[in-house]
C-alpha cells in the first residue's frame, strides 16, 4: 500500500509525459514494411524466453518435475518389473522422458488462456502480422521448455545408470523427434487455451487426454500382458510410436516404421488442431 | 464513399446469445478528430470498438475503416488502425521498454530502430526510470502511458481509446488528456469510448451518445447540451416535509423534470438554458425564489454541469442506475 502511494507521487512529481517531445515522434515517418512470417514468429518466441527470465519459477515443471518422475517410476517398478533398477532404466528412461515432455505440453494452452484473459492477446490481434505468428511463438518458446526438461532428465537417468547404445547422436535423434512430436502435438493446446474461458477448465480438460494418452502407451511396460482391447489402443496410440521410436533410436536402431508413424500423428495434428486453432483465433 | 470519414458503420449489429449488444448502430466519424462515444457499461461501446477494430466479427451490417471494410480487407484495417483499453494491453510480466521493443519489432521496425523508438517513447511518456521495472509494478496512470505508447509506436491513422481515464486520478487523468491532444493534433483520429460527459467535453468534438446498442443521440457538443439542457439544480431542503411542494414548485418554475433524489430532503431538477431568453442561472434564481415566496426552506443548492446521468433523464426519461427497478 505505502509502496504504491511511494510510487504514485514520485511518478506525478518527476514524471509527468511531455506534449513536445511526444509531437515531434508523432510526425508519421515511413512506416516500415511488414515483418516476414518469419521474423514476427521470432519475436513472439523472443517473448516466451523474457517471460522465463522474469518468472524463473515456470521452470518448475521442466527441471524439478522430471526428477521427481524419473526417480519415482525407477524405484518404484524397477524390482518388480524388471528384476533390478539398473536393467529398468534402459527400458524406462526414453519413455519416461517423452511421458514428461509429452505432459508438460499442456501448460502452453494455460498460457495463451492467461494472455486473452490479461488483454495482451487482443492487442497482438490487432496486428498487421502473419496471423499464426503468436501461435507459433508460444510454441518456439515451449520447445525451449522442452530442451531443457529432455537435458534434466537424460542427466539424472545416467546418474542413476542409464547408458544408451546409440551415443551421443542416438540421444540427439531421439530428442530431436519428441521435439518435433512435442510442437505439433502442442496445438491441441492452444486449441483448447482459445476454446476454453478460464484457465482451471484448460488444465481440467488437459488432464483428461494427457493422462491415458501417456499411461495407456508402452512407456512403463511392453503390452503383450494387457488385454487385447486394450493392446489395440495402446500398439495404435501415437505416444506408443513415439515412446518405441525414441528408445530404439537411443539405443542404436532405426526404427523406421515408428519413426514414420509418429512424423505422420505430428503432421496430422498441426493439420488437424492448427486449422482449428487458426479458425477459433480469427473467429473470437 | 467518401474518403475524409474514418469510420462508417451502416446498421452494425452484433449478438451474444438473446442479448443484442450492438442493435443497428449508424456511425459517421470524420478523419482528423477526437470522436466521442458515449454511454454507460453494457451499452455496446466497447463492443462496436471490438468489431471496429476486427477483434469480433460483425452479425450484420457494415463498417468501414478509411474506407477498407473490417470483414473483407481486415488486413488492411490493421494496418492503420490501433488501440488500447482494458482488452488491448501490454504484457504486465515484461518491462515498459521490453513491451515496446517487442511491439516495435513486430511493426517492421529493425532491432536498433526499435530500440531507437522505444527510447524516445519512454522519454516522452515520461517513464524512462520505470523503464526497466516490470509494467505490473506500475500505477494506474504509469500503465495507462505505457498502454497508449505501445498504441502510437507507429503513429496510427485511427486510434481507440477505450476508457481511458476509468479508475485514474485527476492528474493522472490530465495527462491523458494531454496526451490525447497531443496525438490528435498531429493528424491521428480519435474514437474515445467513456462515461464521463466530462471527458468527451474536454477531448471530443462531436459525441455519440449509445445504450442498449443504439446511438440514442449523436452531434456537436453543443447540439447535445441543447437537447439535454444546461445542467441541473440540486436543492437541499431543510424539512423533508416540504418535498412533494417543492416538487410542485420547481416543476411549474422550471417546466422541465424534477428527480426525486434517495436523500428524503434533496431533489434535483433540470434547467432548460436554450428556450428561453433567460440563461440557467436566472432561471435557477428565479425558482428558488418561488420555493422562498412559498415559504419553503432551501439549506443548501447548486447549479450543476449536466451529468451523464442527467443526458440519460433527458434522453431516456429515465437514469441508467434506476432502470433495473424500473422495468421490472
Amino acid at each position: 500500500m505505502s509502496t504504491a502511494v511511494t510510487r504514485e507521487a514520485e511518478d506525478l512529481t518527476r514524471n509527468a509525459p511531455r506534449t513536445e517531445s511526444l509531437a515531434a515522434l508523432l510526425v508519421a515517418g515511413e512506416r516500415p514494411a511488414r515483418p516476414s512470417a518469419l521474423s514476427a514468429s521470432m519475436t513472439f518466441g523472443w517473448r516466451a524466453m523474457l517471460k522465463i527470465k522474469h518468472v524463473p519459477e515456470q521452470l518448475f515443471d521442466v527441471t524439478a518435475f522430471p526428477i521427481m518422475m524419473v526417480l519415482m517410476y525407477t524405484y518404484l517398478f524397477g524390482g518388480a518389473l524388471a528384476g533390478s533398477v539398473d536393467a529398468y532404466i534402459q527400458f524406462l528412461l526414453p519413455g519416461i522422458l517423452v511421458m514428461s515432455v509429452v505432459m508438460i505440453t499442456m501448460y502452453t494452452g494455460v498460457a495463451i488462456n492467461t494472455d486473452i484473459d490479461k488483454g495482451v492477446f487482443d492487442r497482438f490481434r490487432t496486428l498487421p502480422i502473419w496471423r499464426p505468428a503468436p501461435m507459433v511463438g508460444y510454441l518456439l518458446g515451449d520447445v525451449v521448455r522442452y530442451v531443457i526438461a529432455s537435458a534434466v532428465l537424460l542427466t539424472v537417468g545416467m546418474v542413476i545408470g542409464y547408458r544408451p547404445g546409440g551415443g551421443p547422436l542416438g540421444v540427439l535423434l531421439g530428442v530431436a523427434l519428441l521435439l518435433v512430436f512435442s510442437f505439433a502435438f502442442s496445438w491441441i493446446w492452444t486449441m483448447f487455451g482459445l476454446l476454453l474461458r478460464t484457465e482451471k477448465s484448460v488444465m481440467g480438460v488437459s488432464m483428461m487426454v494427457i493422462f491415458p494418452l501417456t499411461f495407456l502407451s508402452n512407456v512403463f511396460v511392453e503390452p503383450k500382458t494387457m488385454p487385447g482391447w486394450l493392446q489395440a489402443f495402446v500398439n495404435n496410440s501415437p505416444v506408443t510410436h513415439l515412446a518405441t521410436a525414441v528408445r530404439e533410436l537411443m539405443a542404436g536402431n532405426w526404427p523406421m516404421a515408428d519413426i514414420g508413424w509418429t512424423l505422420g500423428w505430428a503432421a496430422v495434428f498441426v493439420m488437424g488442431f492448427g486449422a482449428a486453432t487458426m479458425r477459433l483465433y480469427n473467429r473470437r | 464513399m467518401s474518403t475524409d470519414m474514418a469510420i462508417e458503420t451502416n446498421a452494425l449489429v452484433k449478438v451474444f446469445g438473446a442479448n443484442r449488444a450492438v442493435d443497428g448502430v449508424d456511425l459517421r466519424v470524420p478523419a482528423g478528430s477526437v470522436y466521442g462515444l458515449l454511454g454507460p457499461n453494457g451499452a455496446g461501446k466497447t463492443t462496436t470498438v471490438k468489431m471496429l477494430a476486427t477483434l469480433l466479427r460483425p452479425d450484420g451490417g457494415e463498417a468501414l475503416v478509411f474506407g477498407s471494410d473490417v470483414l473483407a480487407e481486415a488486413d488492411t484495417v490493421r494496418g492503420r488502425v490501433s488501440l488500447t483499453g482494458q482488452y488491448a494491453s501490454v504484457d504486465e510480466d515484461l518491462t515498459g521498454t521490453e513491451n515496446l521493443l517487442l511491439l516495435a519489432r513486430l511493426l517492421g521496425h529493425g532491432k536498433r530502430a526499435a530500440r531507437v523508438r522505444a527510447e524516445q517513447l519512454l522519454d516522452a511518456f515520461g517513464l524512462t526510470e520505470a523503464a526497466e521495472r516490470q509494467v505490473k509494478n506500475y500505477s494506474g496512470g504509469m500503465r495507462r502511458r505505457i498502454d497508449i505508447a505501445a498504441s502510437i509506436l507507429n503513429t496510427p491513422d485511427l486510434l481507440f481509446l477505450d476508457e481511458p481515464t476509468t479508475g485514474l486520478d485527476p492528474r493522472s487523468r490530465n495527462q491523458v488528456w494531454d496526451i490525447v491532444r497531443a496525438v490528435v493534433a498531429e493528424g491521428t483520429t480519435v474514437l474515445l469510448t467513456t462515461q464521463y460527459l466530462d471527458e468527451a467535453d474536454q477531448l471530443a468534438s462531436r459525441v455519440a451518445v449509445i445504450d442498449h446498442g443504439r446511438v440514442i443521440a449523436e452531434g456537436t457538443k453543443g447540439e447535445l447540451k441543447a437537447s439535454v439542457g444546461a445542467g441541473a439544480v440540486h436543492v437541499r431542503l431543510r424539512d423533508a416535509a416540504r418535498r412533494p411542494d417543492a416538487e410542485r414548485v420547481l416543476t411549474a418554475a422550471l417546466n422541465a423534470g424534477v428527480q426525486l433524489d434517495p436523500d428524503p430532503v434533496a431533489l434535483t431538477a433540470r434547467v432548460d438554458g436554450h428556450s428561453t431568453e433567460l440563461g440557467a442561472a436566472d432561471q435557477a434564481a428565479r425558482a428558488l425564489a418561488e420555493l422562498a415566496r412559498e415559504g419553503i426552506t432551501v439549506d443548501t443548492f447548486a447549479l450543476g454541469q449536466p451529468s451523464l446521468d442527467e443526458v440519460f433523464l433527458a434522453l431516456t426519461d429515465r437514469t441508467p442506475d434506476t432502470e433495473k427497478e424500473a422495468t421490472a
